[in-house]
C-alpha cells in the first residue's frame, strides 16, 4: 500500500508500534537466543504481536528483523538464512495488517516497515569490517525485505553515522521509491547529544538526509523527556519530518527482570511536545507495550481534534 | 616534551605506528621498561578513559587508543618478561552467556594486560561453568564478567552461585562491568566488585587481590 510518505508530508502524524523483544521473551524466546530465530520457528507469534499493536492503534508495524543483516546473523550461524529470516518476518506482519484491514471492513490503512539495525560490527580503522562488506550485508537484508513487500524501511538504533549512511544508501539503491526512516541513538552529555560513536544531532541530520533518508530522528537509549529535547535539537536545524521512538525510561533490575519505569500515560503526555517539534512518526522502543501505543494513539487523535477546532 | 610524555600523547591520538616507534626509541634510550609502561602507555590510556568518561572523546577514539596501546605493549612485552617483572596476577575474562558484545571487555583486557596481569580471555557468549572451570584450571583468583544487555546480566549471578556451590567463592573473586550493571547489582548478585571502565577495573582487581 502506498501513501505513507504522502500522509507524513501532508502533516499527518503516524503512530508506530512498540517493543518486540520483551513480548517475544514473554512468549518463550530463550535468554540469549536471537529474536530473529522466531521468524523461522514460530512466525505465528510475530503475527500475534503485530496484531496486538494494530489493535492498540498503530499505523505502522515494524518487522522482527532488527538483527536481520547477514553480518549480524553470522554471530548465530544464521547468515545463510538471511533471506528466509527477513521474508518470514514481512509475511507475518503483512498477514496481521491484512487481518486488521479486513476487521475494519477495508477502511483502515496500515503499513509494514522493515526494521534494519546495526550489524554489530565496527568499521575500519577502529574495527575490522570494510565498508563494502557492510554495504553488501545491508543490501542482502534490504532486498529480501523489499521483495517480500515492506512499505518502508526503518534504519534504527544506529550510533555510527557511516554505518547508518551505508544502510540508507543500500535501501535507496534496492528500492528508490520506498520511504526510508533513519534513526540514531543519542546520549545526553554536558556538551549536548552525541551517539557513543561521537555523532551529534547536526551531523546525523545532515548525513542521513544527504544519504537520502525521507524521515530522520532518534530511537532507543532515552525516555520520552530526553527524546523531546532530542526532537527539538533536530527541529532547530530545520530537520523534518522526524521519527521518534522512546524507551519507557531507563531499565532498573528487579529480581531477574528489567523493569522500565515510564507508564503509558506519562509517555503519551509528551506526545504533543514531540509533534510540535516536528515528529510525524511516533512509536515506542525498549520497554514499551501495546498499552503505551494505545495511549500514544489517543494523544495523537486528541491533538488532531484540537488542531481541527483551533 | 620527554619521550614518555610523547608516548602518552600519541597513544591518546590513536597513532599506533608512532606509539610503536616511540616505544622502541625509549627502549633504545635505555629507559626502564616499567617506566615506559607506567608513565607512557598506561598514563596515556588513563587519560583516554577519563576523557571518555567526561564525553570529551567517543568510542572510536578509545578503540584507536587501545590499538596503539597494544602496539606499544608488543615492543615492551619481551623486555618485561626478560626482566622478570613479576606477573601481578591472573584474571579470567569474558562476556556472559547470550551476549555477543565484546568491545568493553576487550578494552578491560588491554588495560589489565598493560597493568601486568595475565588475562585469560574466554571471548563472548561464555557459559557460567566455563568461567568457573577456567579459573580452576588456571588458578586465576579473579573472574571478570561483562554484559551489555538487560536480558543477559542475570547470567552473572549464575557464576557467583556456582562459585558458592563449589566452595570456591573465598578463593576466586568476581568483578562485573557493562552498561546495564551497577555497584548495587554487584551487591545484589553477590559479586565482589563492580568497575565502570577499564582503568577502574584495574584498580578494583588490584584491590581484590590485595584484600586476601
Amino acid at each position: 500500500m502506498s501513501g505513507l510518505l504522502e500522509r507524513i508530508r501532508a502533516d499527518g502524524v503516524l503512530v508506530a508500534d512498540g517493543a518486540m523483544g520483551t513480548l517475544l521473551i514473554a512468549r518463550g524466546l530463550p535468554a540469549g537466543a536471537p529474536p530473529e530465530s522466531v521468524n523461522l520457528e514460530r512466525p505465528e507469534v510475530l503475527e500475534e504481536i503485530a496484531g496486538l499493536y494494530l489493535d492498540a492503534g498503530a499505523d505502522i508495524v515494524q518487522t522482527n528483523t532488527f538483527g536481520g543483516s547477514p553480518l549480524k546473523l553470522a554471530a548465530y550461524g544464521l547468515a545463510d538464512r538471511a533471506e528466509d529470516v527477513n521474508r518470514a518476518a514481512v509475511t507475518a506482519a503483512r498477514r496481521a495488517v491484512a487481518a486488521a484491514r479486513a476487521h475494519a471492513g477495508g477502511r483502515r490503512a496500515a503499513w509494514v516497515a522493515g526494521s534494519c539495525g546495526p550489524t554489530g560490527r565496527l568499521l575500519e580503522p577502529y574495527g575490522d569490517t570494510r565498508p563494502d562488506e557492510m554495504s553488501e550485508s545491508f543490501t542482502r537484508q534490504l532486498r529480501a525485505l523489499v521483495e517480500a513487500g515492506v512499505d518502508a524501511i526503518s534504519v534504527e538504533t544506529m550510533t555510527d553515522l557511516t554505518e547508518a549512511v551505508l544502510a540508507v544508501r543500500a535501501a535507496k539503491l534496492v528500492a528508490p521509491r520506498i520511504p526510508v526512516f533513519a534513526a540514531m541513538t543519542f546520549d545526553a552529555t554536558p556538551r549536548g547529544f552525541f551517539t557513543i560513536m561521537g555523532v551529534d544531532v547536526a551531523r546525523a541530520a545532515a548525513g542521513l538526509a544527504a544519504a537520502g533518508a525521507d524521515v530522520v530522528g532518534s530511537n532507543c537509549g532515552n525516555g520520552i523527556e530526553t527524546m523531546v529535547a532530542i526532537a527539538r535539537a533536530f527541529a532547530t536545524l530545520g530537520a523534518r519530518p522526524l521519527i521518534v521512538q522512546a524507551n519507557a525510561g531507563l531499565p532498573r533490575l528487579e529480581g531477574d527482570a528489567a523493569i522500565y519505569p515510564e507508564t503509558p500515560e506519562f509517555m503519551a503526555s509528551h506526545a504533543a511536545a514531540l509533534i510540535a517539534a516536528g515528529a510525524r512518526v511516533i512509536g515506542g522502543c525498549c520497554g514499551t507495550t501495546p498499552e503505551h501505543i494505545r495511549a500514544l494513539r489517543h494523544a495523537v487523535d486528541r491533538g488532531a481534534t484540537d488542531a481541527a477546532r483551533a | 616534551m620527554g619521550l614518555l610524555e610523547r608516548i602518552a600523547e600519541t597513544l591518546q591520538a590513536g597513532e599506533d605506528e608512532q606509539v610503536g616507534d616511540l616505544t622502541r626509541q625509549a627502549i633504545a634510550a635505555g629507559l626502564a621498561p616499567k617506566e615506559i609502561l607506567d608513565r607512557g602507555l598506561i598514563a596515556g590510556m588513563n587519560a583516554v578513559g577519563e576523557k571518555f568518561r567526561c564525553h570529551e572523546i567517543f568510542l572510536p577514539d578509545v578503540l584507536l587508543a587501545a590499538k596503539a596501546m597494544i602496539a606499544g605493549m608488543n615492543e615492551l612485552k619481551p623486555l618485561l618478561v626478560r626482566e622478570g617483572i613479576p606477573l601481578i596476577g591472573r584474571v579470567v575474562l569474558g562476556t556472559v552467556r547470550g551476549d555477543l558484545h565484546d568491545i568493553g571487555k576487550n578494552l578491560v583486557a588491554v588495560m589489565l594486560r598493560g597493568a601486568g596481569f595475565e588475562v585469560i580471555d574466554l571471548g563472548n557468549d561464555v557459559a557460567p561453568d566455563r568461567f568457573v572451570a577456567a579459573a580452576e584450571e588456571s588458578g586465576a583468583r579473579v573472574i571478570g564478567m561483562s554484559a551489555l544487555l538487560t536480558t543477559t546480566m542475570p547470567a552473572m549471578q549464575e557464576v557467583t552461585r556456582l562459585l558458592q556451590e563449589r566452595g570456591l567463592a573465598s578463593r576466586v573473586r568476581t568483578i562485573i562491568g557493562g552498561a546495564p550493571v551497577s555497584a548495587d547489582f554487584a551487591r545484589q548478585i553477590g559479586a565482589d566488585a563492580y568497575a565502570y571502565d577499564g582503568a577502574n577495573a584495574v584498580e578494583r582487581v588490584k584491590a581484590l587481590m590485595a584484600a586476601e
